[in-house]
C-alpha cells in the first residue's frame, strides 16, 4: 500500500485515496472544433510510461481534494505530489528516468 | 508418556510448570517453554507425520518455522467446542500448554500404519510433472477417478468444519524503525536505534522467547557473560525504554510498498486462561520509516538417499533441542556436515552424554579449528567422506558412509549405527522479506548464497540474513543497521562450509530417493528429470516439480534445488537466478486477515428511516448496493407475484406509498450553479424557472448514459439534484472532479444530502387527497403547483421540499423531509391514506410501473455503452448548448451508426410468458451457431395493469422494426415475440395488443 502525501493533509495511506489516471490532460476548451482523432486521443490515449508518471489522485476519504503525483512506475517511488494547476515538477534530481523528458529530447 | 530423553538440568524451560498435551490421542509430557516438537522428542519419538506424495514416515527436521515435515492439526481450545482447530501448524513452533489437542496429518488409518505408503512403492508414477502427465487424459477419468483419489490421499490438513468462533483484532501502527527478528543482530539493532529516545522502535519476533540462535547456545559468551544472560540484559534494557515496543509471537509475513509491513501477533493461543473476548490473533499493519531485517538464516539439509528418515534432523536444530529444550534427540548421533557450524552441535551433544561421530564431506585440510577441537574432545571425525544412504524406515538406524577418492570416486562403505543424524549442508540467509520489498539479490560465491543487493525501499539487513555469521560481527552489524555501534568480545563462531548439492554416491541414481524439498516430496531425481525434459528456467522447474511451492516456501530446499539445476545445466548459479519470494513468509490464518470484518461488519447495511416500519409490516427486502430496500409487502398467503400484482393495481386505481429515500441527492449551490449544471447534464438549465423540475440526463465524456434523475431549482443559485440509488457516490465524485480539476473558476459548491433527506413517494389518483391535510405554506392547487415542480413549505410541521413528480405515470408527489422526521411523517400519511386503502409498495412494483410507462432505469436498460439516442432520449439532449460533458462524443462515427441497439418493447406471443431478463433476441433461431444476435432483453415483468407480460429490449435498429417477429432465448430454446414501442400502458386502458 502506497504512502501518499496529500498537499493539504500530509502523508496518508493509499486506502484513503482514489487514483484518477494520467495527469495534465486538460479538457479541450472547444471540443466541437476537434476532429475525431484528436478527440479520441483526449478520451482514450495515455502514455503508460516505464519511469516517471504524472497522475491524478484524490484524497477521497480525507479532505476530498484532487492533486497530482509524480510516481516512478518501476519502483512505485512517489517523487513529489503537488496541487492541481501547478506545473509538472522538474524531477531531474530524483534519479529516475523521466520519459517525458526522454521523448522531448 | 514419561520423558526418557529429557536432560535433567539446563535449557530455557520452566521445570516448575509441568504440562501435558494430547498428540494423536496419546499424552505428551513436558514443561512450559516446550514446543510440541520438543515434547515429542523428550518422549523418545521422532515420528511426526507422513509425507505429502509418498506418505513416507517423517520426523522433525527443524526447530523453527521452516519445519517442512512435522505439521500438526491443533485444536487450541477443545474444551470450548468445535471450530478452534486449524491445520498445518509446525510442531517445532507450537508453544505447548496444557489442554492442546494435536494430531498429525496426511495418514490413514494411523500415523504408524498408513495405506498411502503404497505410493512410496508405486513412486515411479509420481515423478516430476506427474500432475500434468498422469491426469491429462481421458477427461472423464478426472471427475470419477483422479480427483477423488487425490483428494483422499493428498491432505495437507483438513479444513475446519464450522465457522471460526474466535475474535481477531486489527491494528495500524507507525514506527520510525521496525526491527524484524530479536536474535543478536535484531537486539543490537533495536538497542542502537532506540538509544537516544527520539525514535519509536518496534521489535517483532516470531518466537515466544527473544534471543534467536543464542537460545540454542550453551557455550558462547559475550563480553564474558553467557549468551543467554546477555540476551536477558539487552531485552530488559529495551523493555525499560518508553520508545520501544517488544512484540514476541509476532511474525512479519509481508513487506509491501512504501514500507508497509504486515505482521500477525498470536495473542491468545499460548495463554492458560482463555479470557472471554480476548482476540486470538492480531493483524498489525505497520508503516515504518525504516525497516531493519534481522531475520537470520536457514540451514540446508544434505541430499542423500533416505535423508528424510525420522531421526534425521538439521544440525543446528539438534543443538536447539539439546540446549534450549533440554532434550536429547537420541543416544547415538552421527553429525553429517559439509561445514563448520555442525561441529558445535557435535560438541554440545557429546557434553549432553550422546555418543557422537562426525562425517565431514570436506577434506581435513579444508576444515578450520573446529576439527582439532572436536578431536580434542574425543569425537571421531571422518573427513572426506560422503553419506551414501540412511538405514531404517520409521527411524534411522544407521548411516552408510564412504570415503571420497581424489577423483570423486566413492570408496569402501562403512555403516555407522545411530538413532539420530544431525546434518548440515551450510546456510541460506533469509532474504525473503528483502526480496518481498523488491530489493535486488546478488550472489556471493564465497558463502554460496544470495544476499541483499540494491534496495528499493528504506530497509537494511543485518546479521545472518546479511551473510554475516560470526557472533561479534553480527552484533556489530546490527548496531550499525540501527544507526549506532557496538563492539563486543564474543566467543568465536565456527563458520564456513563447502557447498554440496547432492552427495556423491555409487548407487544407481535412478533408484535413489534423496529429498530436496521435504514438504512437497521432491527428490533430486525429479529435478534431474525436469531439466532433462527441457525445463531450464528455475521458475519453470519450480512449477513443474513443485519444489519450493509448499507452505514452507522452500526455506530449507531452495538453494539445494537451485544449485542442482545450475550443476545439471553447467551454468554458474547466479545465471540460474532465484525464484521470487512472495508473502506470506509463513502461513497466516484467514481469521487474522479478515479480522473484525465479518458477518454484519463485513459490509455495513444501509437502512432508511422507514426501514423499521417496513420490517414491522412484514416487508420482504432486497439489497440494492449497500442499501436494503423493501422489495414488496406481502399480505398473508401472498407470494411475490400476487403481492406485486395487487400493489401495481392499487397505485393506478387509488394511492400507493413508497420509500424512495435511497435516491442520491446532491445540492448544487453557487452563482455559477446553472452554468455548472449546463456543463454536467445534456439538458439546458438556464431557463428552468425557480420552483421548476426537470428530468436530467448525465453522460460520461465518452457520450454514454451515466445517470439520470429529477432536478429541482430551489433558487437561482440552488439546485436539488437527484441521482439513481446506485449512482449517488459516482455522480457526486464526477461533479467534484470537473469542478476541481477542469473548471476551478466556477463558483459552485456541491454537497451530498442523500442521508439528510428521506423521500416518501405518494403515487396514484388519490395521492393529493392523502397529502393535502398535512401541508402548510404551500398552495396545493393545480395551477399553483403543477406537475414537474417543487415547493418548499411544511408537512406535519416539518420543513419539506415537496416535489410534484411521477415515476409511475400517475399523479404523484415525492415528499423530501429531514430523515429524522421521516418515520413520523410516513405514519401520519399512512394513517390518513387508510381512507383510500393506501398500499405500501416496494421496489418490484416501482420497477413494473415504470416499465409500463417505458421509463428506463440506468444500469438496467443501459450498460455503459448506450447513448441517449439508443434509449430514445435524444429529445433531452440540447442542440443549442455548444458543449457539455459527453457532447463531442455523440458525433463520433460509431455513435452515429444506424445499426446500434435501440430501446424497444418486446411482447411475447404468449401473453402469459414472462421473458428472461438478459435473454438474447435473434431473428432466425435456425441460423447456425454462432448465431447472429439482434439484441437482448433488459427488463421483463408480468403487468397486471396491462393484463399480460411486458418487456423492454435493446435491439439493433429496433425503432425501425416495430411489429416484426423475433425470437427470444429461453432455458429450453426460443420463444416467439413481437417488437413494439416501449410504452405499454395508456391511461384510457386501450388495448395494447398489436
Ligand atoms: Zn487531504
Amino acid at each position: 500500500m502506497l504512502l501518499l502525501e496529500c498537499p493539504y493533509c500530509g502523508k496518508r495511506a493509499e486506502s484513503e485515496f482514489h487514483c484518477g489516471g494520467e495527469a495534465h490532460i486538460a479538457r479541450p476548451e472547444t471540443p466541437a472544433e476537434l476532429d475525431d482523432q484528436a478527440w479520441a486521443e483526449y478520451l482514450y490515449y495515455r502514455t503508460n510510461p516505464k519511469g516517471l508518471h504524472a497522475e491524478r489522485w484524490q484524497h477521497r476519504h480525507g479532505c476530498g481534494r484532487w492533486f497530482n503525483a509524480l510516481r516512478d512506475t518501476v519502483s512505485d517511488k512517489v517523487v513529489e505530489t503537488y496541487k492541481m494547476g501547478e506545473p509538472r515538477p522538474d524531477a531531474s534530481n530524483a534519479n529516475i528516468p523521466d520519459p517525458a523528458k526522454v521523448r522531448s529530447a | 508418556m514419561s520423558q526418557p530423553f529429557r536432560i535433567q538440568s539446563g535449557g530455557h524451560i520452566d521445570r516448575s510448570k509441568p504440562i501435558s498435551v494430547s498428540f494423536n490421542g496419546k499424552t505428551l509430557n513436558g514443561y512450559r517453554g516446550d514446543t510440541v516438537a520438543s515434547m515429542l522428542l523428550a518422549s523418545g519419538s521422532h515420528l511426526a507425520g507422513r509425507s505429502f506424495k509418498y506418505h513416507r514416515p517423517r520426523g522433525i527436521l527443524s526447530h523453527g518455522s521452516d519445519e517442512p515435515n512435522a505439521l500438526l492439526s491443533v485444536d487450541w481450545r477443545p474444551e470450548k467446542g468445535k471450530g478452534r482447530r486449524d491445520p498445518n501448524n509446525r510442531a517445532s513452533v507450537v508453544e505447548a500448554r496444557n489442554g492442546l489437542k494435536t494430531e498429525t496429518q496426511n495418514h490413514w488409518p494411523s500415523l504408524e500404519r498408513d495405506v498411502g505408503a503404497l505410493n512410496d512403492i508405486l513412486s515411479p508414477v509420481f515423478v516430476a510433472g506427474f500432475y500434468y502427465k498422469t491426469f491429462m487424459w481421458p477427461r472423464s477419468a478426472w471427475e470419477k477417478v483422479y480427483e477423488p483419489v487425490i483428494r483422499r490421499a493428498a491432505g495437507l490438513g483438513e479444513a475446519p468444519e464450522v465457522a471460526d468462533p474466535d475474535r481477531y483484532a486489527n491494528r495500524h501502527a507507525y514506527a520510525d524503525i521496525l526491527v524484524v527478528g530479536a536474535g543478536p543482530a535484531g537486539l543490537s539493532a533495536a538497542l542502537a536505534a532506540s538509544e537516544d529516545g527520539s525514535s519509536r522502535v518496534l521489535l517483532a519476533d516470531e518466537g515466544f522467547l527473544f534471543g534467536g540462535a543464542l537460545l540454542n547456545d550453551a557455550t558462547s559468551t559475550i563480553d564474558g557473560k553467557p549468551a543467554k544472560a546477555w540476551v536477558d540484559e539487552m531485552v530488559a534494557t529495551l523493555d525499560a525504554r518508553e520508545n520501544v515496543v517488544l512484540l514476541p509471537r509476532t511474525t512479519v509475513f509481508g513487506y509491501y510498498n512504501h514500507n508497509h509491513v504486515a505482521m500477525v501477533e498470536r495473542v491468545a493461543d499460548h495463554r492458560d486462561d482463555a479470557l472471554e473476548g480476548l482476540a486470538r490473533e492480531r493483524l498489525w499493519q505497520v508503516r515504518a520509516g525504516k525497516v531493519i531485517i534481522a531475520a537470520g538464516s536457514h540451514e540446508r539439509p544434505l541430499v542423500f538417499e533416505n535423508n528424510d528418515r525420522p531421526g534425521i534432523m538439521l544440525a543446528e536444530s539438534a543443538r536447539a533441542f539439546i540446549n534450549r529444550y533440554a532434550v536429547k534427540p537420541g543416544n547415538r548421533m552421527v553429525v553429517a556436515t559439509s561445514g563448520a557450524s555442525a561441529y558445535r552441535t557435535a560438541l554440545d551433544a557429546k557434553a549432553a552424554g550422546i555418543a557422537v561421530t562426525i562425517v565431514d564431506i570436506r577434506l581435513g585440510e579444508d576444515c578450520g579449528t573446529e576439527l582439532a577441537e572436536a578431536r580434542e574432545a574425543g569425537i571421531e571425525v571422518l573427513t572426506g567422506h560422503t553419506v551414501v544412504k540412511a538405514l531404517g524406515k520409521a527411524r534411522v538406524t544407521g548411516l552408510i558412509v564412504a570415503p571420497l577418492g581424489k577423483t570423486g570416486g566413492v570408496g569402501t562403505r562403512r555403516t555407522l549405527e545411530c538413532d539420530t543424524v544431525a546434518m548440515s549442508g551450510g546456510w541460506t540467509p533469509s532474504v525473503h522479506l528483502f526480496s518481498q520489498s523488491r530489493g535486488k539479490l546478488v550472489f556471493d560465491a564465497d558463502i554460496d548464497a544470495f544476499l541483499p543487493g540494491q534496495s528499493v525501499q528504506n530497509e537494511v539487513s543485518a546479521g545472518a540474513c546479511h551473510g554475516i555469521y560470526d557472533l561479534s560481527a553480527i552484533i556489530a552489524d546490527g548496531a550499525k543497521a540501527g544507526g549506532g555501534s557496538r563492539e563486543v568480545t564474543a566467543s568465536a563462531t565456527f563458520t564456513g562450509f563447502q557447498p554440496v548439492r547432492v552427495l556423491p554416491t555409487d548407487e544407481d541414481p535412478k533408484k535413489v530417493k534423496a529429498f530436496v524439498d521435504f514438504q512437497n516430496d521432491v527428490t533430486a531425481k525429479d529435478i534431474k528429470l525436469a531439466v532433462r525434459e527441457g525445463f531450464e528456467s528455475i521458475e519453470h522447474v519450480k512449477r513443474y516439480t513443485t519444489t519450493g511451492m509448499a507452505t514452507d516456501q522452500g526455506k530449507t530446499s531452495n538453494m539445494n534445488a537451485l544449485g542442482l539445476v545450475a550443476g545439471l545445466l553447467d551454468r554458474p548459479l547466479p545465471a540460474i537466478g532465484t525464484t521470487t519470494f512472495r508473502p506470506p513468509y509463513t502461513p497466516v490464518t484467514f481469521g487474522a486477515l479478515v479480522g473484525p470484518s465479518r458477518e454484519e461488519r463485513f459490509e455495513p447495511v444501509r437502512k432508511t428511516a422507514i426501514d423499521g416500519w417496513a420490517e414491522a409490516q412484514g416487508a420482504e427486502f432486497e439489497p440494492v448496493g449497500q442499501w436494503r430496500r423493501a422489495h414488496y409487502f406481502p399480505r398473508s398467503g401472498e407470494d411475490m407475484h400476487a403481492a406485486v400484482n395487487r400493489e401495481c393495481k392499487a397505485v393506478r386505481t387509488s394511492v400507493g406509498i413508497f420509500d424512495a429515500s435511497t435516491l442520491g441527492k446532491i445540492e448544487v449551490v453557487g452563482p455559477d450553479a446553472a452554468e455548472f449544471m449546463n456543463r454536467m447534464y445534456t439538458n439546458a438549465w438556464t431557463k428552468l424557472k425557480v420552483g421548476g423540475c426537470r428530468y436530467g440526463l448525465m453522460l460520461g465524456e465518452n457520450g454514454f448514459v451515466m445517470d439520470d434523475g429529477v432536478v429541482a431549482r430551489l433558487a437561482e443559485d440552488r439546485f436539488h439534484v437527484t441521482t439513481t440509488t446506485g449512482g449517488a457516490a459516482r455522480v457526486f465524485q464526477h461533479m467534484e472532479d470537473y469542478l476541481q480539476t477542469e473548471w476551478p473558476d466556477l463558483d459552485v459548491f456541491i454537497t451530498s444530502i442523500t442521508e439528510q433527506y428521506a423521500v416518501i413517494a405518494l403515487q396514484g389518483p388519490n395521492a393529493k387527497k392523502v397529502l393535502e391535510p398535512f401541508v402548510s405554506d404551500i398552495d396545493m392547487s393545480e395551477d399553483a403547483f403543477p406537475h414537474m415542480s417543487v415547493r418548499e413549505g411544511f408537512i406535519c410541521g416539518v420543513p419539506t421540499r415537496l416535489f410534484r413528480v411521477s415515476f409511475t405515470g400517475e399523479a404523484g408527489f415525492e415528499v423530501n423531509v429531514p430523515a429524522d422526521y421521516a418515520a413520523a411523517v410516513w405514519k401520519a400519511l399512512y394513517e390518513e391514506g387508510r381512507k383510500y386503502d393506501i398500499t405500501p409498495y416496494g421496489t418490484e412494483t416501482m420497477h413494473v410501473l415504470r416499465c409500463e410507462m417505458g421509463f428506463i432505469i440506468v444500469g438496467q436498460e443501459t450498460d455503459g455503452t448506450a447513448t441517449p439516442d439508443d434509449v430514445g432520449l435524444s429529445g433531452l439532449v440540447s442542440k443549442v448548448k455548444p458543449d457539455f460533458v459527453g457532447k463531442r462524443s455523440l458525433s463520433r462515427p460509431d455513435i452515429l451508426r444506424k445499426d446500434r441497439k435501440q430501446l424497444v418493447g418486446v411482447l411475447a406471443k404468449d401473453p402469459k410468458e414472462v421473458l428472461d431478463e438478459g435473454a438474447m433476441v435473434v431473428d432466425d433461431p435456425t441460423a447456425p451457431v454462432p448465431m447472429p444476435i439482434a439484441g437482448h432483453v433488459t427488463s421483463s415483468y408480468h403487468s397486471s395493469n396491462c393484463g399480460r407480460s411486458i418487456a423492454m429490449a435493446m435491439v439493433k435498429g429496433g425503432r425501425d422494426r416495430i411489429g416484426e417477429t423475433v425470437w427470444v432465448t429461453t432455458p429450453k430454446g426460443f420463444t416467439e415475440a413481437v417488437i413494439a414501442t416501449s410504452v405499454f400502458y395508456q391511461h384510457e386502458k386501450e388495448s395494447i395488443d398489436a
